[in-house]
């Protein structure tokens, strides 16, 4: 099975944690479900060509966040919690938000100010969509 | 230690103008080991006297279980060894050398060396002397790739490569790793190519090992912070960091031993920290590199 993971040597982000991304993404889109197998962890060293040390930290992580479990000789799979999908998609906004939160914590935009420019961003971006 | 692929211990070599001193090597079956260092720096020593090649003044050197340089006769049925000054018989072809390494190997793999001639896109009818610097690293490599040994050791196998060559030779190398069984130790001052391949690496220079472990752990340990203080605001020495810059408000500083408690203790000094960088193996090494002769240069003062 094709990973279909990119490794990007211009990302200054680590390996393991570009693969962790990935994964996570491909489950919040809906194109690996719950349950589904995944690469064993050599099998995607060996696609990606890089180190199975890297690989086994990616999964590692993964696995404590309860994103996959692995079973010693049946290899790893995407953890079978219904609604995984969706929580990851959320999981995903709630840090993009906090980053806003912090960045106008940072230029001293109070909170109230904020709530109106995000009202005004999504206003907007719906305004582009339906052009 | 069980069944290690490779174990050096206290290995010792006194020359005239160089000493490699006291090396302390260890590689798990199933890995890939990185050995970087500046030129010079004794890899290349390293590596002969794993092989039996050199023979070490002092310390013990295990490989595949096999004591060397006294048991390098049987050791070397399942090693894979290539070097820049392996020579090939120049007026052969390539098919000819295939036939010779089969004759000697029984593990020689027909099919397999025919995938790799076709992957590393070689003709067998050639002669060695018409091949280009690539297509000749390419070829010793087939010729041990081939035999499938249990143990790859490569002084410098991706140096003076063009990239496609290069990252042929990566793909193989990482391959091999299919099989919980076998492992490779390579040598190279690329250090993106150790970075991106190996689970172990290995840090020599002044024939002293400045650092052997983990990759991923080692990696994590070093961060670049950048700071912003105050003017009249002293940033205090830390334990963990190995150097800082200031130039104006600005400072960048070095860490080692990285953890939460270094952030804070700038932070509670008065100073904002702007963001928190991983780096690549290559900024580590120059930076190790020049902590460890700083602090040797003391010492021998």
């Amino acid at each position: 099975m094709d990973s279909g993971i990119l490794i990007s040597q211009s990302d200054k982000r680590p390996i393991y944690l570009q693969i962790i991304e990935q994964i996570k993404r491909r489950i919040a889109l809906g194109d690996w479900s719950e349950g589904q197998p995944i690469p064993s962890i050599r099998q995607l060293a060996v696609d990606l060509q890089i180190s199975v040390i890297t690989v086994k930290r990616a999964y590692l992580e993964l696995e404590r966040e309860g994103v996959i479990v692995t079973q010693q000789g049946r290899g790893s799979r995407i953890a079978p919690t219904p609604g995984l999908g969706l929580r990851l998609h959320q999981e995903e906004l709630q840090k993009h938000l906090e980053h806003a939160a912090r960045l106008s914590a940072l230029l001293g935009i109070e909170q109230k100010e904020l709530e109106t420019r995000l009202r005004e961003a999504s206003d907007s971006l719906a305004a582009k969509e339906d052009q | 230690m069980k069944n290690l692929a490779i174990q050096l211990d206290g290995v010792g070599k006194k020359y005239r103008y160089f000493t490699l001193d006291n090396i302390q090597l260890q590689l798990p079956p199933g890995q890939i080991m990185g050995l970087i260092g500046p030129n010079g720096a004794g890899k290349s020593t390293t590596i002969r006297i794993l092989m039996g090649l050199i023979h070490q003044d002092q310390g013990e050197v295990r490989v595949l279980g096999h004591r060397m340089p006294a048991e390098q006769v049987a050791a070397k049925w399942d090693i894979g060894f290539a070097s820049e000054d392996m020579r090939l018989y120049d007026v052969m072809t390539l098919d000819w050398h295939m036939r010779f390494i089969r004759s000697i190997y029984p593990q020689w793999d027909p099919a397999y060396a025919q995938l790799l001639l076709k992957r590393f896109g070689l003709m067998a009818e050639q002669k060695i002397k018409g091949l280009s610097h690539g297509q000749r690293v390419k070829a010793t490599l087939l010729l041990v790739l081939a035999r499938r040994p249990r143990l790859l050791v490569l002084d410098e196998p991706t140096t003076g490569l063009d990239p496609v060559a290069r990252h042929e030779i990566l793909r193989e190398l990482t391959a091999v790793m299919n099989d919980e069984g076998r492992s490779i130790l390579f040598s190279s001052h690329n250090t993106q190519d150790v970075e991106q391949i190996s689970d172990q690496i290995t840090f020599i220079d002044r024939g002293r090992i400045i650092d052997s472990m983990d990759k991923e752990a080692y990696l994590d340990r070093w961060r670049r912070l950048r700071l912003e203080a105050p003017t009249g605001i002293e940033l205090p020495a830390l334990p963990g960091v190995i150097s800082i810059r200031q130039t104006g408000r600005l400072a960048v500083a070095t860490s080692n031993e990285f953890g939460p408690g270094i952030a804070r203790a700038y932070e509670n000094s008065g100073a904002r920290v702007q963001t928190i960088e991983n780096m690549t193996l290559e900024e580590i090494f120059v930076a190790k590199v020049e902590l460890s002769r700083e602090e040797h240069q003391e010492v021998g003062a």
